[in-house]
């Protein structure tokens, strides 16, 4: 279990990093990261996302096979997605309004945040989960690791914007070139060995 | 609106990969070989053309407060059927069994990309059936001429070869099949698009500014209203 939760650990914040890696929620990896402030709001909401969309698919997808419409899972995976997030919404207006204006309008955005419905396809395929409880530690570190990135490439951005620049290459073409030096620095974390 | 209009701005005006920056996740993911791409492309054009459709003959009946979560099943259904037609050909054909393969987890993503669900609410929404299929097929021919283009350039430069074929002998540079070779070189081909869009919007002013004033003024009446 230990050797799991380091690999899980490690696998979600760096050498398989949602962002610099797989590719996974790109859109508000870079439309959110102008300010620090809002990657950080953006990063918490996704995570808990992530945390309690592992928590329900990857039940839920046990019990679709035990039925035989496992090909429907996307549709069902979505709508449960859809849900949290509305659920979500709700829930957080009522318990805590400072954290509702803090988190609130990231939150509908992250249903089509790929990344979401991504941890509750690759739950399914990846070697490192094999329960319920693997699960949900590779959502929380996979939401963690989209935090860790957005939130970087938001302090570059932010440092970026008070230098002169070619008009052409302002904005979306330099946060492109930013998170591809990001993508390089992660590769180091590849040579992190777990084990034999 | 004119198809000729229609496919102009679906394959350049609003080109999905160099002009909107949606659905950015797979074009990342899969520019890495140009057959990749074109896979991906063609797979994405086939749920835009259906959804745009079934969309657009639902337009009237699916309640304006609850037309995303009906959007998102249209879409959700058609990725479905792509990936059992993908299966169903992966056991007949190994090419394609590959290209599969390569797709993973960016076959399922295709409900959350943006680029669909952008054309549902801002065209199939709102025009008839035949121009909703008429855009939707180029807006995804837009994005797989982008796509498959970033898929030569990194397929050239990091394995080198195009679509399979060996054409730079033992050369290849590695950094481009990799993350940071796809991020540098997306953003690099972004910049070359936008200076080339505005030399050519330049020239058509100029050349519209020459042959007539009125016209010229209408033109950028146009433009004021447009932009």
């Amino acid at each position: 279990m230990d050797s799991a939760f380091v690999a899980l650990l490690l696998t979600g914040l760096f050498v398989g990093n949602y962002v610099v890696a797989r590719f996974l929620g790109m859109c508000p990896f870079l439309g959110l990261s102008k300010k620090v402030d809002s990657a950080v709001g953006m990063g918490i909401a996704v995570t808990f996302v992530m945390v309690v969309a592992s928590l329900l698919t990857y039940p839920l997808y046990q019990l679709m096979v035990k039925l035989g419409i496992e090909y429907l899972r996307t549709i069902v995976f979505i709508f449960v997605i859809a849900s949290i997030v509305q659920v979500l919404e709700t829930v957080i207006k009522k318990i805590s309004p400072s954290l509702y204006s803090a988190m609130g309008v990231y939150l509908p955005l992250i249903t089509t945040n790929c990344a979401v419905l991504g941890v509750a396809t690759l739950n399914l395929e990846s070697e490192l989960v094999t329960g319920l409880a693997t699960a949900l530690l590779n959502g929380l570190f996979s939401g963690l690791g989209f935090t860790l990135a957005i939130v970087i490439l938001a302090g570059m951005r932010e440092k970026l914007d008070k230098q002169p620049l070619n008009k052409h290459l302002k904005g979306f073409p330099i946060s492109m070139i930013l998170a591809g030096f990001m993508a390089m620095a992660f590769v180091v974390f590849t040579y992190i060995k777990l084990g034999e | 609106m004119k198809t000729r209009d229609v496919a102009v701005n679906g394959l350049i005006k609003e080109n999905a990969v160099f002009r909107m920056l949606l659905g950015l996740c797979s074009i990342l993911a899969l520019s890495n070989k140009a057959i990749n791409g074109l896979g991906m492309g063609v797979a994405v054009t086939f749920v835009l053309v259906c959804s745009n459709v079934v969309i657009s003959l639902l337009k009237r009946v699916v309640p304006n407060k609850v037309r995303i979560p009906c959007y998102v099943l249209v879409i959700a259904t058609f990725v479905t059927v792509v990936e059992l037609l993908i299966k169903y050909l992966s056991a007949k054909s190994s090419a394609i069994a590959q290209i599969g393969d390569a797709m993973g987890v960016f076959l399922p993503l295709i409900v959350v990309n943006c680029i669909i669900l952008a054309r549902a609410e801002a065209f199939a929404s709102k025009n008839t059936v035949g121009a909703s299929a008429i855009d939707g097929l180029f807006v995804g021919m837009g994005y797989t001429i982008g796509l498959t283009l970033l898929g030569i350039v990194r397929e050239l430069l990091g394995s080198g070869s195009i679509f399979g074929l060996q054409i730079l002998g033992g050369f290849r540079i590695t950094f481009f099949s990799q993350p940071a070779g796809a991020f540098i070189t997306y953003g690099l081909l972004i910049c070359l698009f936008n200076i080339t869009y505005e030399k050519i919007e330049q020239n058509n002013a100029n050349r519209k500014r020459k042959a007539s004033v009125t016209l010229s003024n209408q033109v950028t009446e146009e433009g004021a209203v447009n932009g």
